[in-house]
């Protein structure tokens, strides 16, 4: 019975949900595409300034010129390539966010899983402490008083999105803790490492892996809104919060300054969750009882 | 059961101790607050003064031991920028940010429990996938975005709500729709499995074989089972709601608790920021301590 939780089995799944995943996959890997090949594909210079043509409108509107395919911003830069490049930003801080967040998360929660009793109590109280603390707050705060850079926006979000790795680390560990494989890695004489890296480690990644999607598209966000309040990724970097912050002066006259990156934004997160969504069902890791 | 409230109390309490320490040591993260507080184009007479006025020159604990004493007495400190206490600051904007946040709440709520249940009435229908579909679209949504979108939209051409300020109580739903975004998804996905799982219990198939009325067990028999989960993360909801608050706040120049935090972090009014940090943070707390007790209350199987 305990089994069936554990082992990730793969389901048949309905023709719908596929199509939500495979569009998920689709999203996701064309994202990774275009930012790994950024240079390439960039039409201008994204931080390359004309101001003789400054909010030039995208190609479905009058006015328009073919070589700004999705027009100019107000300072007569380049749309497309702002956008190819803060996708670059956008999936940078999603995927080092959840490496960071994820180690201090996932260490946290396998040790209060694995050990329970006061060790348990202590990793509870941790998470309670920080799920406690208002998030968007703090990290407005940090980046205020330390200098917004890149770095410190990764940094900070990474050492305050671990919770939900951490609560659920802990229960798949308590699930598998009292399985035959750990009772028959320790009768073997494995070390205390070797069996929460090579035992519990693997047996949980799947829900983990869920888990690293949710938090990649909710980095992905906050830091769309840090950086649009002006406490996020510096200027000129091009991150799609920071568009939106600078075209919202020009949105009441041409309300497609904040539409693309705003879309943008909304397609790659929404792609991140299918693919998550269809993860958690391909790898059985459905944590809802 | 005052076992049970009592360790609860303790743990809640010392949650408070260490948010205060966390808010504490968030200001002084800046290396040399003093040159903060007085900006770029201050002289190192200016420092120095300041660092004498504030006792920055004090050792740390001494400092912490002080500011944690007087907000143990409700004396959050005075704002730098506006020569007030800091209390009566955000007591003059709480009214505007509760209610954004109740208005958000009662909208999750009024969307998410009646499409929750439908999807698990329905469950695996075209019904429920549809519905299922919303919740990821939501979840997508950056809310500051949507904001801006609803102002051009409603606000500036259609001109049916107002697109800042809270003069009238039209000023409350725009934000209130997208704070309601942010909590729509989890509040709709916990409805929806809580009632799959009150639909397959075996006092729906007795209170069937009773003969009631579809209507009837559904809402009478499996939503009450179902409800409680949905009321304790909706007090959790609510907690994130208002820390969300300050992206919203500042989308809508609305002036409540979130603006007034805005306004002091980019201004370097430390004493502010540290105190709506703490003040939000016990909210949080306060919110989900009774959560837990109503929930311990309705399922005595909790009290352990």
């Amino acid at each position: 019975m305990v089994m069936a939780h554990v082992m990730p089995a793969r389901r048949r799944l309905p023709a719908f949900r596929h199509l939500a995943t495979l569009l998920g996959a689709l999203i996701v890997g064309a994202a990774l595409l275009v930012a790994i090949f950024a240079p390439y594909l960039v039409p201008h210079d994204p931080f390359a300034q004309d101001l003789n043509l400054r909010l030039v409108p995208p190609v479905w509107m009058e006015g328009s010129l073919p070589a700004h395919l999705l027009g100019t911003d107000q300072i007569g830069r380049d749309y497309l390539s702002r956008l190819i490049y803060g996708l670059r930003i956008s999936l940078l801080i999603g995927v080092l966010t959840v490496i960071t967040s994820g180690l201090i998360g996932i260490t946290l929660g396998i040790i209060g899983g694995f050990y329970g009793g006061r060790t348990d109590d202590v990793v509870m109280f941790v998470i309670t402490c920080r799920l406690s603390i208002p998030l968007i707050l703090v990290a407005l705060t940090v980046v205020a008083l330390v200098g917004s850079s890149l770095a410190v926006v990764i940094l900070t979000l990474g050492l305050l999105l671990w919770d939900r790795f951490a609560v659920v680390a802990r229960t798949t560990t308590m699930q598998v803790r009292n399985l035959d494989y750990i009772a028959a890695a320790q009768a073997a004489g494995a070390s205390r490492l070797h069996i929460l890296l090579r035992e519990v480690l693997p047996n949980i990644a799947n829900h983990l892996v869920v888990v690293a999607t949710l938090e990649m598209a909710l980095a992905i966000l906050l830091e769309a809104a840090l950086s649009f309040l002006g406490l996020g990724v510096p200027p000129p970097l091009p991150s799609w919060g920071l568009m939106i912050a600078e075209a919202k002066e020009y949105m009441f006259f041409s309300p497609w300054v904040i539409m693309t990156p705003g879309i943008s934004l909304f397609v790659l997160v929404l792609g991140i969750n299918l693919l998550g969504d269809g993860l958690r069902d391909l790898l059985g890791a459905d944590l809802r009882r | 059961m005052t076992l049970f409230v009592l360790r609860r109390l303790w743990l809640a309490a010392l949650v408070c101790l260490t948010v205060l320490v966390v808010s504490f040591i968030l200001t002084r993260l800046s290396g040399d607050l003093a040159a903060s507080i007085a900006g770029p184009n201050a002289t190192a007479a200016d420092i120095a003064i300041i660092t004498k006025n504030y006792g920055l020159d004090r050792p740390l604990v001494v400092q912490f031991l002080d500011w944690a004493g007087h907000a143990a007495e409700g004396d959050l400190g005075r704002s730098f920028l506006y020569h007030a206490p800091v209390w009566g600051l955000i007591r003059d904007r709480l009214p505007v940010t509760l209610t954004l946040g109740l208005t958000g709440l009662a909208i999750a709520l009024l969307v998410a429990l009646p499409l929750g249940i439908m999807a698990a009435v329905r469950e695996g229908s075209a019904i429920d996938r549809g519905i299922m579909m919303v919740a990821l679209l939501g979840q997508a949504m950056p809310g500051f975005w949507f904001g801006l979108v609803m102002i051009v939209l409603l606000g500036l051409e259609l001109q049916w709500l107002p697109i800042s300020g809270v003069e009238t109580w039209q000023g409350y739903i725009m934000p209130g729709i997208v704070l309601a975004f942010s909590a729509i998804p989890a509040l709709m996905r916990l409805t929806r499995s809580g009632m799959i799982d009150a639909l397959a219990a075996d006092y729906i198939r007795t209170a069937r074989a009773k003969g009631l009325s579809r209507a009837n067990i559904i809402l009478k028999h499996a939503l009450r089972n179902a409800a409680m989960p949905v009321v304790s993360i909706a007090a959790v909801q609510l907690g994130f709601m208002l820390g969300g608050s300050v992206v919203i706040e500042s989308v809508f120049a609305l002036p409540g608790v979130g603006y007034l935090a805005w306004e002091s972090i980019t201004k370097n009014d430390f004493p502010v920021v540290q105190a709506v940090v703490l003040f939000l943070a016990v909210i949080y707390i306060v919110l989900t301590l009774l959560a837990d007790m109503m929930n311990a209350l309705l399922d005595p199987r909790l009290r352990g």
